[in-house]
């Protein structure tokens, strides 16, 4: 294949910089760190009433009456909605439609939407809620994910007959979807206790993934603006426009170009925003009253406002020859999907098909459950499925490599994937997976110096507990644990997923100029920067302009399953190609080259023609004159396959990703705090767009896999989240964040735009494990739960109730 | 809701007077929260943050007087070495951005038993200086704490200062918290010791109803402690101080841990802080000698 980038033109004074491999500021930057960036929150307009929302109080109960008369006689308040005045469909979803706009019949989560009010200042609108009685049943929550998953006693979340019916998800009572996967003497019917018997030796285990906040720190936010045609402008912050979209009109019964949708400035996302918190009810408030109305939940609310991961409980059985290699593995999930399906079937079909990990294994299987109950909605976040697995398969691998007497690299390194091995759905890994390499670079890295050795050992900083002063060095032990993940990049299981770009390159101000636009939702992880670059490389033009992203172009599909630099970045990638296309037949049309001078010996380089032969043949700028070229093009990946509904076989995926991490922890194992001293990643991405923000991306992720293993965990007792404040809901602070070694591979992905891997996720995978690993490693503790806790570390009950 | 802002101290007793359910705020760090969490709608909110000599400190008497609205910033920076445990304390509160803004008055006023500054108070034996229109008193921190969020302070009195003995010995605090900086306290320790009097305070937080004290261990501790050659306690001593220690809170399994957990790591942080004290004595000997 011909490559544009090797060539060396003749009379070309200048190359365009900041092209795709360079490391380019962000547009958006300097207003962030300044703090001037426009958040969703900070939107406002001259007459807007506040939108505000009354949520359920009980974990479930029937509805017998909503009275509002009390509310409405509130002076400033313009309306008062509950579900009976939903204009269009009752109900929406991401994957079923099984999520009432308002509550009806019952409420099946504390904090369920029930009534909303649109009031002229927000202390007016929370007061008309005080006065919005509701009268309810209170009925049993059902609480326990596995029982809600395997007893059929238990009592339904949704009425029967009630759900959109989904047979291929083996959808039944509460379970959302199950999958099984049967693999080698599985698949013909053999038992475990006739597989248990061709192995040496047996570990088993149980572990528990606590249910994970995205954390982010903008909170849910819009402004819903009524139009002159009976539609309605909606500003929000979110990561699919169109999706929102394909939800909201419906439900106000307005066809889809009646609801415009433009992506305000988003502060987070990590999945929170896939699922629609106030999108409906602005639109319904604004289309209600004739005027703007703006949401903002505040912190406390925001716990309520979103999914949040998806707890998990799992049983693993691995067995294994005298020598390490893997014979069988045996694993069970339940995920708590909690009162509505959000993503929950496609974390079902991410947890069961990685369920075992990156490693070859002839006989499996596997039987992993979604599940509703009455807890809090659970959905996507970064990694979803595969992180919950990931700590389960590596957890079972060092108990296996412990009792095996093996290190618990090298095991990993015997059983490892690698391109052309076949996971346990039966689809090949068709690029490079160099799993084996990347455990020895993880190993190889240079270990932090030993505490004795640092300059200040006795600077609290460096210690557990910090500055808070628990330890002068009694009670530290250091210990070392890794980590491997195994993901599947952009969207699985037969959807045919795409984005679309639209480019444009004119002259302005006698300078050749490009503008992007895409529907795009810019999260934070730089797509607006890496959507430049493509640009820049692709049309030889540094000035490029990103467009707003809004719903006048069409589907740019989610910035979620780290897909946008992929996809998105292919939809521009190929919208360039077909606008330089026009520009190499204006230059044949022009005469500049002989008919028939092939395309391949073109190239756009510096704003000018560049022909491999006769160096530069013209300015654009003097090529387009007044002329502008746009195309608008759709980029889709190769088709990937649903699983079969039996055994789990079938190619789902479209891309793997792959990270490996070593941490590095000291331990106070008297009082069971930690301090991670290290946590060094090896990370595979194909290609590398930008430098600065691929660390970014990296270091976010390993840290929020260190929040999982340390201290993140929404505490639920009975349906009632206990802890909805950033108080007690933990996060990593700067001083719980080691730095990092990151080593990069470049193998290419043949698939993709560039080579490329999307980047954001499997780093999440990893770090929690590893982690956790490594507190194992130094108190000799089983830690079956994430995050490990206190008491976990010292060997006392966790709090009860 | 009604904005009261005094300029003196004199109006502002005076409003406090006229309003006795106005909650006084300063740095707001913990006003704000409440008020933003919807947890509490006060009828008044009277803003002290006009008031300078709220902000003032100096010596009084023997002791190092504290304006209420110090705040801790001000406390690690430069009054380190009048109020060693104190310090300490403050630089376990939340963030840069929270230390400049909080106080001790605010901890005292809303006296929550997971505030930080509490036990230090309770260990080196401070005062708590109270003002109204009626006039001013002064009342140990020992007796301050009356019941989850009440304290001696009634409603027409602010706050005016604390009150820190020189210290006489080795301080220290610490604090037990589940990520490694800006958190509230799990458990919390204070000890103190008097080599004057020859006497041993301590101060608990986060495990009880209010801050505690641990009078059974601080008897123990004076009783055993060498206080002329400073030989290392035997480790049967050390234990028992950190059992009494645990012994004397009365924690309750909540979000942020369980009691068991917190009686175990009150324990723990007893002993550290005896052997902590044992070298610092020493070398306070060395000094001396």
């Amino acid at each position: 294949m011909a490559s544009t980038s090797t060539r060396a033109p003749v009379g070309l004074s200048s190359v365009t910089r900041d092209g795709i491999g360079a490391s380019p500021r962000r547009p958006d930057g300097t207003l962030k760190v300044t703090g001037e960036f426009a958040y969703s929150s900070d939107m406002w307009m001259e007459d807007m009433l506040w939108g505000a929302t009354l949520r359920s109080p009980h974990p479930h109960a029937e509805i017998l009456g909503i009275d509002v008369s009390g509310a409405l006689r509130l002076p400033g308040v313009y309306a008062v909605l509950t579900h009976e005045d939903v204009p269009g469909e009752k109900r929406y979803g991401l994957e079923y439609r099984d999520q009432p706009v308002l509550a009806f019949g019952k409420v099946r989560y504390k904090g369920e939407p029930v009534a909303i009010v649109a009031a002229d200042h927000p202390e007016t609108a929370r007061r008309a809620l005080e006065r919005i009685k509701v009268d309810y049943r209170v009925l049993e929550p059902v609480s326990d994910a596995r029982r809600a998953a395997l007893d059929p006693d238990c009592p339904l979340v949704h009425e029967e007959g009630s759900l959109p019916l989904h047979e291929e998800h083996n959808q039944r009572g509460n379970r959302v979807r199950y999958q099984p996967i049967r693999t080698g003497a599985f698949a013909d019917g053999a038992s475990v206790e006739e597989v248990r018997a061709l192995a040496d030796v047996v570990v088993t285990g149980e572990y528990e993934v606590g249910m994970q906040d995205q954390a982010f720190l903008g909170p849910e936010s819009g402004l819903a603006v009524p139009a002159e045609d009976g539609g309605v402008d909606l500003y929000i912050a979110t990561q699919w426009l169109h999706v929102d979209q394909r939800q909201i009109a419906p439900c106000l019964g307005l066809p889809a170009d009646k609801v415009r949708l433009t992506l305000a400035g988003v502060g987070g996302a990590f999945g929170a925003r896939e699922d629609l918190s106030m999108q409906i009810h602005a639109c319904m408030l604004a289309l209600h009253t004739g005027k703007p109305v703006k949401f903002v939940y505040n912190r406390e609310e925001s716990f309520f406002g979103h999914v949040h991961r998806h707890p998990a409980t799992m049983r693993y059985e691995h067995g294994a020859k005298r020598d390490g290699t893997l014979v069988y593995a045996t694993m069970e999930i339940v995920l708590d999907g909690g009162a509505y399906a959000s993503a929950t079937p496609a974390v079902v079909g991410v947890a069961s098909s990685l369920g075992i990990g990156p490693y070859e294994v002839p006989h499996v299987s596997v039987d992993a459950y979604g599940v509703y109950t009455t807890n809090p909605p659970c959905g996507a976040m970064r990694g979803f499925g595969a992180v919950q697995a990931c700590f389960g398969y590596e957890s079972q691998m060092d108990r296996l490599a412990a009792e095996l007497g093996m290190d618990p690299v090298d095991l990993r390194i015997k059983n490892a994937v690698s391109q052309g091995s076949r996971i346990i759905t039966g689809q090949e890994i068709d690029m490079p997976m160099p799993m084996a390499e990347m455990l020895r670079r993880a190993r190889e890295m240079p270990l932090p110096p030993d505490r004795s050795s640092l300059p200040a050992p006795s600077d609290p900083r460096t210690l557990p507990g910090g500055v808070a002063n628990t330890s002068h060095g009694e009670g530290i032990v250091r210990g070392i644990g890794y980590g491997v993940g195994l993901k599947n990049l952009c969207f699985s299981e037969g959807f045919d997923d795409y984005s679309t770009a639209r480019v444009r390159l004119e002259v302005v101000g006698g300078e050749p100029a490009v503008t992007v636009h895409t529907a795009a939702a810019e999260v934070g992880q730089g797509l607006v920067t890496v959507k430049g670059q493509i640009a820049r490389t692709e049309l030889g033009v540094e000035r490029v302009t990103i467009l707003p992203s809004d719903t006048r172009v069409g589907s740019a599909g989610s910035s979620s399953a780290s897909r946008q630099s992929y996809m998105t970045g292919g939809a521009v990638k190929t919208a360039c190609e077909a606008v330089r296309e026009r520009v190499f037949a204006l230059v044949r049309e022009r005469g500049l080259v002989e008919d028939g001078h092939p395309d391949a010996l073109l190239s756009l380089s510096g704003g000018k023609v560049v022909s491999a032969a006769e160096g530069v043949l013209i300015s654009l700028a003097d090529l387009l004159g007044g002329e502008a070229i746009e195309e608008t093009r759709e980029y889709h990946h190769r088709p990937t396959q649903m699983l079969d509904p039996s055994r789990g076989q079938g190619s789902s995926h479209t891309q793997f990703g792959m990270c490996v991490h070593r941490a590095v922890v000291d331990v106070d194992v008297e009082l069971g705090l930690v301090k991670v001293v290290a946590l060094d990643a090896v990370q595979d991405v194909g290609k590398v767009m930008h430098p600065q923000q691929l660390a970014g991306q990296i270091q976010g992720a390993s840290a929020q896999g260190l929040g999982l293993a340390l201290m993140e965990e929404i505490q639920v007792h009975d349906g009632v989240i206990r802890n909805p404040s950033f108080t007690d809901y933990l996060i990593p602070t700067i001083l719980d964040t080691p730095p990092m070694r990151i080593d990069v591979l470049e193998h290419p992905d043949p698939h993709a735009p560039y080579g490329l891997r999307g980047a954001g996720e499997p780093p999440t995978l990893s770090s929690t494990p590893a982690i956790v690993a490594a507190v194992r490693n130094a108190t000799g503790r089983p830690l079956t739960h994430a995050p490990v806790r206190p008491e976990d570390i010292v060997g006392i009950d966790p709090p009860q109730g | 809701m009604d904005f009261l802002s005094p300029s003196t101290w004199e109006e502002a007793l005076a409003a406090k007077s006229a309003h006795p359910d106005a909650v006084p705020i300063m740095g707001g760090t913990d006003v704000m929260v409440e008020l933003n969490f919807g947890r509490r709608r006060p009828p008044a909110l009277l803003d002290l943050t006009r008031i300078p000599q709220l902000r003032d400190h100096g010596p009084d008497d023997g002791y190092l007087r504290l304006g209420a609205g110090v705040p801790y910033t001000t406390i690690i920076e430069r009054l380190r070495d009048r109020s060693p445990a104190l310090a300490q304390a403050a630089r376990a509160v939340a963030s840069p951005q929270i230390r400049n803004r909080g106080s001790v008055g605010g901890n005292l006023g809303g006296a929550s038993p997971a505030g930080d500054a509490h036990p230090p108070l309770l260990a080196v034996d401070a005062l708590v200086e109270l003002a109204s229109v009626r006039g001013v008193r002064r009342v140990a921190a020992r007796e301050f704490y009356h019941g989850p969020r009440r304290t001696a302070r009634r409603d027409d009195e602010l706050i005016s200062a604390v009150l820190l003995p020189e210290p006489a010995g080795p301080q220290s605090f610490s604090k037990i918290g589940t990520r490694n900086a800006m958190v509230i306290a799990v458990a919390s320790f204070s000890l103190a010791l008097d080599a004057q009097a020859r006497t041993v305070g301590t101060g608990i937080g986060s495990a009880g109803p209010t801050p505690l004290r641990a009078i059974e261990a601080e008897k123990f501790l004076a009783s055993e402690f060498d206080w002329d050659g400073a030989a290392s306690p035997s480790p049967a001593t050390v234990t028992r101080f950190g059992e009494l220690v645990a012994s004397a809170a009365r924690p309750i399994d909540d979000v942020r841990g369980s009691a068991h957990y917190r009686r175990h790591a009150l324990s723990v942080m007893a002993r550290r802080a005896v052997s902590w004290a044992v070298t610092d004595y020493r070398k306070e000997i060395a000094r001396c000698a």
